[in-house]
């Protein structure tokens, strides 16, 4: 704990002193950046120690703050988030030191080193914190934290766009997260969350509570239809900090649900059947939306909102084990959502990177422009190619692991039990599958029309790869990703420390529980180290082959055709095709087409689109409506001093008025 | 372990792609032609493993490493399948994931192939594959989840050998739909009539075959035998459905076993003979069918 | 027996299935006419106290009509007013099937909210019976000429006829065989119908006639004539 502060205390010192030091964008980065890389090393390791050993210690100090504390406590629960938080953040760093610098010239870089800073200082405050006061007042810092930093680039308005949608998102969620605290904190009177407890006619109320606190916290964790700001934000943010915020700080939304959950009592079933729902919608919808889309960061971050859905999922199948009183269930889709956290967060955040990285390189990322890429930047092909397989939930990679054990829950409680919960498992495994399948077809895309083939642009000699400080964060996380899914058994037997707590389950019942689950996981590693084995026995018997080495180089098949070139190649576009016109009763792409006319065809064009149903078709018009409103109260704010002067005066002569009456 | 888990391993790998002899022996029955030799993938592959290879300008390690990492993929699942009412070498709660993904993983590799040689032939294939795939995939899934729901148990080896006669007389309906929706899995999964035409080779209706247009030598080796296997892989659990025998006798099992996969080849060969192939829009519909039909068989097992 | 039963009563929900997918009138038509045979057959082997002469010649006269009689009626009107062959949905037959499938799920929900019957014959019966009357109300909503909304109507009708036959109701075939009337009635007035309103107007959409309404004033050429 004490080492935590420490970590905290460092975060905060390079933060203000890579603002002291903005004139030299330089030493700003390598403050900042270092700092925080140290920062998060030291803090590693208590939250590993407690994740590992499932110890948990607490602090509290009094706090001049009304209804506040400074109550931090550090216990297993925390620290699973914290540990992807402090490895991403370290990483990110680096990669960022070296990614600004190309804005160093033209911008002061020490604002956004100490806004990166405090906002991991924020998150960690956030996962500290066990005072109602002290958890909102970190997590509107992150809030605006992160909106600082999403704007870095304000001169374009886009990105003030986006940061100006990311913002109002981010409150609406904010006012629930208070409801929330209130209601919990009213009848003991205290906002400590160890006081907390139901308010009284409590069946109704734990069920408004945990359906605020998913409107609330599913706002920052981007779950449909509250997920409309990501897919603005994450393309203007620069690329770590997308990492950061996409790998991260949608987490703590995830944290948030679990948090409360945990003072809410046993669970309804209807509560898993809502997040699974929810879960589900969000997952198939993210990842339609990511597969149409054009920019790189805008697939990233649609993806990111269909990878929340499977967390959800995974946590709806937990809640659902728990109410139907089946330990295994309940254990395998906690343990599949928690494991899936720290590996989205490896995975989002490695490709992240890698657009960045692709952004520095190339200077773009709308994917039509790419193209062959991969005899450019081999090493970012290499972490993008990795980071799309762990993605996609394939073995031997980290994904496949959590939806595993989500798919475990389901199957079990398909297999073992029977009733009406079949309907609901049968629904996860349904949008399992099919976002499965469909994140098979986005990356593929995604990684295929950027990195291989030929280029679609003409020229690409300027393309570059990036630095070695820029790769190696890279890097680090594509084996970070192998790493973690060879681990998973161990990370896995460590939940048993935080399952009692989330589950209501003896320590002794969970344990069991997932020692059951974990059987199944040493196969899947034994069997994916396999997958490893036989790669390298069949390159061996292919060198033994008789005429292995007589090897030919002619141009790709090409039906006889002489003269093709890049741009006749298959784009994204028309990749994805069959499938977004499948399923364009749901996505509505609009598509502005010219065709080419008369003899000599003079300019023809096609371009498609996809804007976010739920952004034009539900929030704008509500937004429009409640603009309606408040221009009916410009004729009040007409901005003459004058008037606001009579309202002064017509204010006291009423309260003098009343007073004297 | 036992020296008998052993034919589960080694009975694909040996007699795979003798299926594909027996299909393209019917197919030349119903065309009245005497057709290859029964052996003729045999042959085939001999032939390419002494070659050299072409490869394009374009293309990257990624082309090259792709058809071992589907082979390798396509080993991993046959080390988790049961042969009939056999018990794989390697069984656990949820090995069907693994097998199903491991599937996925092939696709992957073939796919990540496919685009990497900047053809757009290649690339139509693929972007076909990876709809039908995303299509295939839950009523695959599904047909499993069905079985689970039956036999109680969702490990591969579990489920089929706890199949047996006594579970069709008594939840045939269920068993039916089970069977008639692998089998459209089974279809499209190994990109066969009515879904693709495996015969051709470059006309625009292609999926898998288009896909692996520019490999040569040993690679298209390793990929037709990794087909070949493919299809054996599904096509057991398909036996292992609709004729689940487990006489405890090991050699009539055995040979009851192998005498259904030969029965499923000619059912194919029937097929393409009769069918022609879908239009394209036709074949999601076709697809949502068989998940239809698993979904059914799901709920018809509830009990409220 | 009884497996053959919930054989036959599967088959039935797949027949809608595979309606709601295909495309083309005529197949449609024999599609409903097989799922009429189904029906009829479903009585037979749902008795529980052995096969009686009643319950034979009831289902006789069930299949003659459903299997027999309307179909060759509605192919008939088909060839005289020279419909189009397409179906022509409102409704994309992806979206369909997608439709179908939830509201196979319902049904199943549904059943478990009923009043639990004493003798009951198969607990899909029930199910199967909501799911048919409720994919033949999708097809009347969902399919703009007016012979699929005759289909649908048929369809929706089998689902009640299973619902009687198969769950045993006192009395339900009389019921039944009322019903059957109506419909047979109602083939036939449409089929004049069908076949008056395609010579005056060379169609048949009833997207189309809603134009008739006197609420719209611009008419249809053909009516300006």
């Amino acid at each position: 704990m004490q080492m935590l502060l420490i970590s905290l205390l460092v975060f905060f010192i390079g933060g203000v002193l890579s603002l002291l030091f903005s004139r030299s964008g330089r030493i700003a980065s390598i403050v900042g950046a270092g700092s925080a890389f140290v920062a998060s090393i030291i803090g590693l390791f208590p939250a590993l120690h407690s994740l590992f050993s499932g110890v948990s210690q607490q602090l509290r100090y009094p706090w001049s703050m009304p209804c506040g504390s400074l109550s931090f406590e550090l216990d297993p629960l925390s620290a699973l988030f914290l540990t992807p938080l402090l490895i991403l953040t370290a990483l990110a760093s680096v990669f960022g030191a070296e990614y600004l610098r190309s804005w160093s010239l033209k911008k002061s870089l020490g604002a956004p080193w100490f806004f990166f800073n405090m906002l991991a200082f924020s998150m960690i405050a956030i996962l500290l914190a066990r005072n109602a006061m002290l958890f909102i007042i970190s997590w509107e810092l992150m809030t605006i934290l992160s909106f600082l930093l999403v704007t870095f680039e304000h001169e374009k308005k886009s990105v003030r766009t986006a940061g100006w949608i990311y913002l109002v998102a981010a409150h609406v969620g904010v006012l629930f997260i208070f409801v929330v605290f209130i209601m919990l904190g009213m009848k003991n009177g205290s906002m400590d969350f160890d006081k907390f407890a139901l308010p009284p006619g409590s069946i109704a109320a734990a069920s408004l509570i945990f359906v605020f606190s998913i409107i609330g916290f599913g706002s920052k964790a981007g779950f449909v239809p509250l997920h409309v700001w990501l897919p603005e934000a994450h393309p203007a943010a620069p690329s770590h900090v997308s990492a950061i915020m996409s790998g991260i700080m949608i987490k703590m939304g995830i944290y948030g649900i679990l948090r409360v959950f945990i003072y809410l009592g046993p669970p309804h079933e209807w509560w898993g059947w809502l997040l699974i729902g929810v879960g589900a919608l969000s997952a198939v919808t993210g990842v339609l939306f990511a597969l149409a889309q054009h920019d790189l960061k805008r697939l990233l971050a649609y993806s990111t909102v269909e990878n929340a859905g499977i967390i959800m999922i995974g946590m709806g199948t937990g809640v659902l084990g728990v109410a139907l009183k089946s330990p295994l269930m309940a254990a395998a889709g906690f343990a599949g959502a928690l494991l899936h956290v720290i590996n989205h967060s490896l995975f989002k955040g490695l490709l992240f990177l890698c657009a960045g990285s692709v952004l520095h390189g190339t200077g773009t990322v709308e994917i039509d422009k790419l193209g062959g890429l991969h005899k450019r930047m081999p090493w970012t092909s290499f972490a993008f190619l990795t980071g799309s397989v762990s993605i996609c939930g394939l073995p031997p990679f980290n994904g496949f692991i959590s939806e595993f054990l989500i798919y475990f829950g389901a199957f079990y409680s398909i297999s073992s039990m029977n009733g009406a919960h079949v309907f609901s498992s049968s629904a996860v495994i349904i949008s399992l599958a099919l976002a499965g399948g469909l994140a098979l077809a986005c990356f593929t895309k995604a990684f295929g029309m950027i990195f291989s083939g030929e280029p679609r642009s003409g020229d690409n000699s300027r393309f570059h790869e990036s630095s070695p400080s820029m790769l190696l964060p890279m890097l680090a996380l594509s084996s970070l990703c192998l790493i973690a899914a060879f681990t998973a058994p161990l990370t896995v037997s460590a939940f048993k420390y935080m399952l009692p707590q989330l589950t209501g389950m003896t320590f002794s019942t969970s344990a069991k529980a997932l020692d059951i689950i974990i059987k199944p996981l040493w196969h899947v590693c034994f069997i994916s180290a396999g997958f490893f084995l036989w790669l390298f026995a069949l390159w061996l018997l292919r060198k033994l082959m008789p005429r292995s080495e007589v090897v030919e180089k002619t141009v790709t098949w090409d039906c006889g055709y002489c003269r093709p070139n890049g741009r006749m190649q298959y784009s994204s576009s028309s990749f994805a095709q069959p499938l977004t016109r499948f399923f364009n009763f749901f996505l509505r792409i609009r598509t502005l087409f010219k065709g080419p006319r008369g003899i000599f065809p003079k300019d023809s064009h096609y371009m498609t689109e996809t804007p976010d149903i739920f952004e034009k078709g539900f929030f704008a018009p509500i937004f429009a409506r409640i603009h309606d409103f408040l221009v009916l109260l410009h004729r009040f704010q007409n901005g003459r001093v004058q008037m606001y002067i009579m309202y002064i005066a017509a204010m006291l002569l009423i309260l003098l008025i009343w007073k004297l009456s | 372990m036992n020296w008998y888990i052993l034919i589960n391993i080694i009975l694909p790998f040996v007699l795979a792609p003798f299926l594909f002899g027996v299909i393209n022996r019917t197919k030349a029955f119903f065309a009245g032609r005497r057709g290859q030799p029964l052996l003729q993938l045999y042959y085939d592959l001999f032939k390419l493993f002494r070659k050299g290879s072409v490869y394009s300008v374009t293309t990257t390690w990624i082309f090259r490493i792709a058809p071992f990492a589907v082979f390798s993929s396509i080993v991993c699942v046959i080390l988790i399948m049961p042969c009939g009412a056999l018990v794989s070498p390697i069984g656990f709660r949820g090995d069907i994931l693994l097998f199903i993904y491991f599937l996925a993983m092939a696709r992957f590799f073939t796919v990540a192939a496919a685009l990497d040689t900047g053809s757009s032939f290649e690339g139509m294939g693929a972007s076909r594959e990876v709809q039908f795939a995303a299509l295939t995939e839950p009523a695959f899934i599904l047909c499993m989840a069905a079985l689970a729901c039956e036999t109680h148990s969702f490990s591969l080896s579990t489920i089929f050998s706890r199949l047996s006669f006594a579970s069709w007389s008594g939840e045939g309906a269920v068993l039916l739909l089970v069977a008639v929706s692998l089998m459209i899995v089974l279809l499209a999964e190994n990109s066969r009539v009515p879904v693709d035409d495996p015969n051709t080779h470059l006309e625009l209706t292609m999926i898998h075959e288009v896909m692996v247009l520019d490999y040569s030598g040993p690679d298209l080796g390793f990929i037709l035998y990794g087909a070949a296997l493919k299809l054996w892989i599904i096509g057991s659990l398909v036996v292992g459905v609709a004729l689940p025998v487990n006489t405890g006798n090991f050699f009539l099992d055995r040979f009851i076993f192998l005498g259904g996969m030969v029965l499923l080849a000619v059912i194919i060969g029937i097929i393409e003979s009769v069918m022609a192939r879908f239009r394209f829009l036709k074949i999601p519909q076709v697809l949502i069918l068989a998940s239809a039909l698993s979904i059914l068989a799901l709920i018809l097992q509830v009990r409220f | 027996m009884d497996n053959f039963r919930d054989l036959l009563i599967v088959l039935l929900m797949l027949i809608n299935l595979m309606l709601l997918a295909s495309s083309r009138i005529r197949y449609c038509i024999k599609i409903v006419a097989f799922q009429g045979l189904i029906v009829g057959l479903v009585p037979i082997f749902a008795a529980e106290n052995g096969i009686g002469i009643g319950i034979i010649l009831t289902a006789l006269c069930v299949i003659a009509v459903k299997c027999v009689l309307l179909p060759i009626l509605l192919q008939r009107s088909q060839i005289i007013a020279d419909v189009r062959r397409e179906v022509d949905p409102f409704v994309g037959y992806t979206a369909s099937i997608f439709i179908g499938i939830a509201a196979l799920v319902i049904s199943f929900w549904i059943s478990t909210r009923l009043p639990q019957m004493e003798k009951q014959v198969s607990h899909i019966a029930a199910p199967a019976a909501i799911f048919t009357v409720l994919s033949g109300l999708f097809i009347i909503m969902s399919r703009k000429i007016a012979l699929t909304q005759v289909l649908g109507y048929l369809v929706f009708e089998n689902g009640i006829y299973l619902f009687g036959g198969a769950m045993l109701l006192e009395n339900g075939f009389i019921i039944e065989l009322g019903i059957l009337l109506d419909v047979f009635v109602l083939v036939f007035v449409m089929g004049i119908a069908v076949f008056h309103i395609s010579q005056e107007f060379n169609h048949i959409d009833t997207d189309r006639l809603s134009q008739l309404g006197d609420w719209n004033a611009e008419l249809p050429e053909e009516i300006k004539k």
